[in-house]
């Protein structure tokens, strides 16, 4: 496995740590980058380069806030240059039509704009940020308009999870094709806010109920895609499709990473673009090594007949809640420390906090 | 669109913008490239799906395809409906 592994399929390229919204379910690290400490455009350019000759057919352009560099567009026209699939995934609070329309021009293939409600709001206090839901709907209608493919990203918790029935009306009406119902994941910031955002298992099965019936009312018009929170789960998500296996992460300083968590990871020793190819890191870089394929594994995943299908989960999350990278993800329920998890969920989910620590460079206050 | 899209032989299927064919050079095997989701084509797979050129109709690609490979066009037929009708549901077609 080790050895010749399969080439990534997709470039997650965070271009930026920096963002107009201070979202509390942020899966960014607690400790974000710095302006002067992000890549160039050249360097972002021959990026773009390696991922294609490396075999990566999509690029999702992440963050941060992507659009928060001017030299956004540019990458979008390079990437087209060399047909590789371009995915915009953003806030959209710092995007107007001309903009729009230059990186459609540009050849950007879609856009996925995410919401943090569907009322201003609660959207707004989730966001942190005044005005911005008016400002995505503007947005979700000109994305429309000029005939983007549209995707809506709709960040569930605990305090926006009663609205789902109207996000999902919302992306009917501004023609999306696609509604991710995003429960939040538990990474970087969500973790640090982890007991203001878990949502309750009744709300869990509620939203769940409302996913399925949406589903089959709108199959062939919209579809929905649907991540629970692992808290609730009886088997691990495949995380990445696999550690190593698909994805090929780079942070804005130009690390480069299996997962855009993986700093939370002790003991993996990252490299950064430029030191050597990203052909060369993706084969044997040893944080990519680490775990990929199924040789770190030890019971329970080594032995499961789903060994090949979840890859034992996330990692990250296996750290986060079990102490260390190297266990089954206790989102599984053979997992050892799966009541452990069981037992946060339950205590978090009905704690009555409210407050959340938004995210800000320079960390938490 | 306000409704499922079902396909019939009189159909003219499409790619919505945003869905692209693309031979995968470093794997040697056809994808469909979607909105976050990507579909590697199988030889039958690409066989239909390459006859897509939003002018020809179903009908016509089913007929194609029968001749091409002298099979029943009953066969074809049915092949050519359900994967394009399943396509068509994962928002990658537009028929």
């Amino acid at each position: 496995m080790t050895t010749q592994p399969q080439p990534p399929l997709a470039l997650l390229a965070e271009l930026t740590h920096r963002c107009p919204l201070r979202c509390p379910y942020c899966s960014n690290p607690v400790e974000l980058s710095r302006r002067g400490s992000e890549l160039d455009t050249g360097a972002w350019l021959g990026v773009l380069d390696e991922a294609a000759a490396l075999g990566v057919l999509q690029v999702h352009f992440s963050g941060g806030e992507p659009t928060a560099r001017a030299d956004f567009d540019e990458m979008v026209e390079h990437a087209e240059n060399k047909r590789l699939y371009t995915n915009l995934i953003t806030s959209g609070v710092l995007l107007d039509r001309t903009r729009l329309e230059g990186l459609a021009a540009k050849g950007l293939q879609h856009v996925q704009l995410s919401f943090q409600g569907a009322s201003p709001e609660t959207a707004d206090r989730i966001g942190g940020y005044a005005g911005g839901h008016v400002k995505k709907l503007e947005v979700a209608a000109m994305v429309s308009e000029i005939g983007l493919p549209l995707t809506l990203n709709a960040v569930m918790c605990r305090e926006n999870l009663h609205q789902l029935d109207d996000m999902i009306e919302l992306a009917v009406q501004f023609g999306a094709q696609r509604l991710e119902v995003a429960n939040v994941q538990y990474y970087g910031w969500g973790l640090l806010n982890r007991n203001a955002l878990l949502p309750t298992r009744e709300q869990l099965d509620r939203a769940t109920a409302t996913v399925e019936a949406a589903r089959e009312r709108l199959k062939g018009v919209l579809v929905i895609d649907y991540v629970v929170p692992d808290y609730y789960a009886r088997r691990p998500k495949s995380c990445m499709g696999g550690w190593a296996q698909r994805f090929i992460n780079i942070n804005p300083e130009g690390l480069v990473l299996p997962c855009h968590a993986a700093e939370t990871i002790p003991g993996l020793e990252f490299e950064r673009i430029g030191e050597r190819s990203l052909a060369d890191i993706w084969r044997d870089n040893q944080a990519f090594t680490r775990f990929r394929g199924t040789g770190w594994m030890a019971e329970p995943c080594v032995s499961c007949d789903r060994r090949e299908l979840d890859w034992g989960g996330c990692r990250c999350q296996a750290m986060a809640v079990a102490g260390r990278a190297d266990v089954t993800d206790p989102a599984c329920e053979l997992a050892p420390d799966h009541d452990k998890m069981l037992a946060i969920a339950e205590a978090e989910g009905t704690a009555r906090i409210s407050d959340y620590a938004y995210r800000q460079i320079g960390g938490p206050s | 669109m306000s409704a499922r899209a079902i396909i019939t032989e009189t159909s003219v299927p499409r790619f919505p913008r945003g869905v692209r064919l693309k031979h995968d050079e470093v794997r040697s095997q056809w994808v469909i490239l979607a909105p976050e989701r990507m579909f590697a084509l199988d030889d039958i797979a690409h066989a239909i799906i390459q006859e897509i050129d939003a002018n020809r109709a179903v009908a016509d690609i089913i007929d194609d395809l029968a001749e091409k490979f002298k099979a029943p066009r009953d066969q074809i037929r049915n092949d050519v409906l359900s994967m394009l009708q399943d396509f068509a549901d994962k928002g990658v077609l537009d028929i």
